[in-house]
């Protein structure tokens, strides 16, 4: 600390003082221009809840929506992982068609934006293929069955299955995109004589990619890969859009039934924050061997 | 010498056939109708100046790059890029790198199981005994458990000689292996070499080893711009090359 201290310029000082200055100035303002009532002590009441007639605490609106988080960014991850390896060795494949519909499915994800996306996947494939498989009837058939810890523990609410699915699908494709790319700049950065000594000891192609290419460039693109799934948890909250109960969604419906705008936006935040800088923490530290 | 020369012409089987094959890169003509025949146990060297397209030859062989015109065929396999055969005929054609290309994110063991692990479906225990065999041949086997970044060139040399024997192929391809070496290591990895040119396996090698390739070759390759210029024992091509650009670049390369 002492040390720390000692590194601080003058001009430093000044800087803090003046970003304390307006945080004040901002905090003045929505308290007393905007007449705003603050009332943290009813959000504890938001994040567990004491239900008197079963006599124990239980998660409310806010840890219900961070748990989904949690959730949906998981699953998310893993199919924009698959989906994103997928495609990168397809961009690299030799064969022009792979080649090309790869690079058309990652142009139309890059350059729509990302709301645009999420709709169009939503109602053109998430709908139909949820209607498609019965999902609906399916999901609430195990809601209702005694034995359902397992399903509830890895999905929650059995009734919100198929909405949690669509987000994880919707959000996995979209993310897919990026991942791909990440995975073919990893692959690309491969010297081809690695390849080359693969094919020359008798590997097929798909050898040569699964022992030799993929598991130097995974590696290599780690950092830029964990950055990818920070950016998965935060872009998350767009699903809410879909109806997913995510965290947004209950900040939403928290919003819309107490008008708490800037505590239960806040603390929505402080839980994102915490989810991402853990992350991006846990991740630099994996990169230091 | 006399002893090699008369034992590869000993055994007649056609190891290596290659007749008037052309290779271009774009405009640029890499290959010009070159013929080279190699017997079965006969060691080759190529040389000539940089640019000659030996590299180029010796890369058809195995079908890293894809001839044009003519024709390759080896052990009994034609190379062509849309062979089936492919896959097989890599297996029996090992390749040794200028650049080494060992597998950095494999230890050394690793390196040489993988192919006939993966390959020939051999199995493990199997495949690291024959691996610490071939380790022991090329003088390291006290290495195993390291990885590649650990060694020094001419050690990661002569894992890569390792890795291509453990395959247990029937044909060597040396590409340059001395030519990203520093000095002093050279003569660890060429000692190999010639240890490898006694058990009777086929060797083709594009070097600048002018001593190597007096000791162990059963005939020398000159290239130059595409073509063979010519071929000779190294007796006659060391003492009376035909052509003039050939005795041009051998005082080139052996005045110093």
């Amino acid at each position: 600390m002492q040390k720390f201290l000692k590194r601080l310029h003058w001009l430093d000082y000044v800087i803090v003082a003046l970003v304390l200055v307006a945080v004040v100035f901002v905090i003045q303002r929505v308290g007393g221009t905007l007449n705003y009532n603050w009332r943290w002590e009813k959000i504890p009441n938001y994040i567990f809840r004491y239900r008197e007639d079963q006599e124990r605490w239980v998660a409310n609106l806010l840890i219900q929506g961070l748990v989904a988080t949690i959730r949906i960014s998981i699953y998310a991850s893993i199919l924009a992982l698959v989906l994103g390896v997928i495609l990168g060795v397809a961009r690299c494949s030799a064969n022009l068609a792979v080649r090309m519909l790869a690079r058309t499915y990652l142009e139309f994800l890059r350059n729509v934006p990302p709301v645009v996306v999420i709709f169009i996947f939503f109602f053109f494939l998430s709908e139909q293929i949820i209607a498609a498989l019965n999902m609906e009837r399916w999901a609430r058939g195990i809601a209702r069955s005694d034995d359902n810890q397992i399903w509830t523990f890895f999905f929650g609410d059995m009734r919100r299955f198929p909405a949690l699915i669509s987000g994880v699908i919707v959000l996995g494709l979209f993310q897919s995109a990026f991942v791909g790319e990440i995975v073919r700049a990893g692959i690309q950065s491969i010297d081809k004589g690695q390849r080359e000594a693969a094919r020359s000891i008798g590997m097929s192609r798909f050898q040569e990619l699964r022992y030799i290419v993929l598991p130097q460039a995974l590696r290599k693109v780690l950092p830029p890969m964990a950055n990818q799934f920070i950016s998965l948890v935060k872009d998350s909250s767009l699903v809410s859009l879909i109806s997913v109960p995510d965290l947004t969604f209950k900040t939403v419906e928290l919003v819309a039934s107490t008008r708490m705008i800037f505590e239960a936006w806040l603390v929505a935040a402080a839980f994102y924050f915490v989810i991402c800088f853990s992350l991006s923490m846990l991740f630099r530290r994996l990169e230091q061997p | 010498m006399k002893m090699n020369n008369t034992r590869a012409s000993a055994s007649l089987k056609e190891m290596i056939h290659v007749a008037h094959v052309d290779k271009f890169y774009g405009d640029f003509q890499a290959l010009s109708d070159v013929d080279l025949s190699v017997n079965q146990g006969e060691r080759i060297v190529i040389c000539g100046p940089s640019g000659s397209g030996k590299s180029t030859l010796i890369r058809c062989l195995n079908g890293l790059e894809f001839h044009d015109a003519g024709e390759i065929i080896v052990d009994g396999i034609s190379v062509e890029e849309d062979s089936k055969h492919l896959k097989t005929l890599r297996q029996e054609v090992g390749m040794v790198f200028q650049q080494f290309n060992l597998f950095p994110h494999l230890t050394i063991l690793e390196n040489l199981t993988i192919g006939p692990m993966k390959v020939r479906k051999i199995a493990k225990a199997e495949a690291e005994k024959r691996a610490r065999l071939y380790l022991e041949r090329v003088h390291i086997p006290e290495q195993a458990d390291k990885y590649p970044a650990q060694l020094s060139g001419g050690q990661q040399q002569r894992v890569a000689i390792a890795r291509s024997l453990c395959m247990e192929t029937r044909i060597m391809l040396f590409d340059e292996p001395t030519s990203a070496l520093d000095p002093e290591m050279i003569n660890e990895v060429l000692d190999v070499m010639v240890e490898l040119a006694d058990t009777g396996i086929t060797m083709v090698c594009v070097t600048h080893e002018m001593g190597f390739a007096r000791k162990v070759a059963d005939r020398i390759v000159f290239m130059e711009a595409g073509r063979i210029m010519e071929t000779a024992t190294p007796d006659k091509f060391f003492t009376n090359p035909d052509s003039e650009r050939l005795k041009l670049f051998l005082g080139q390369i052996l005045d110093h």
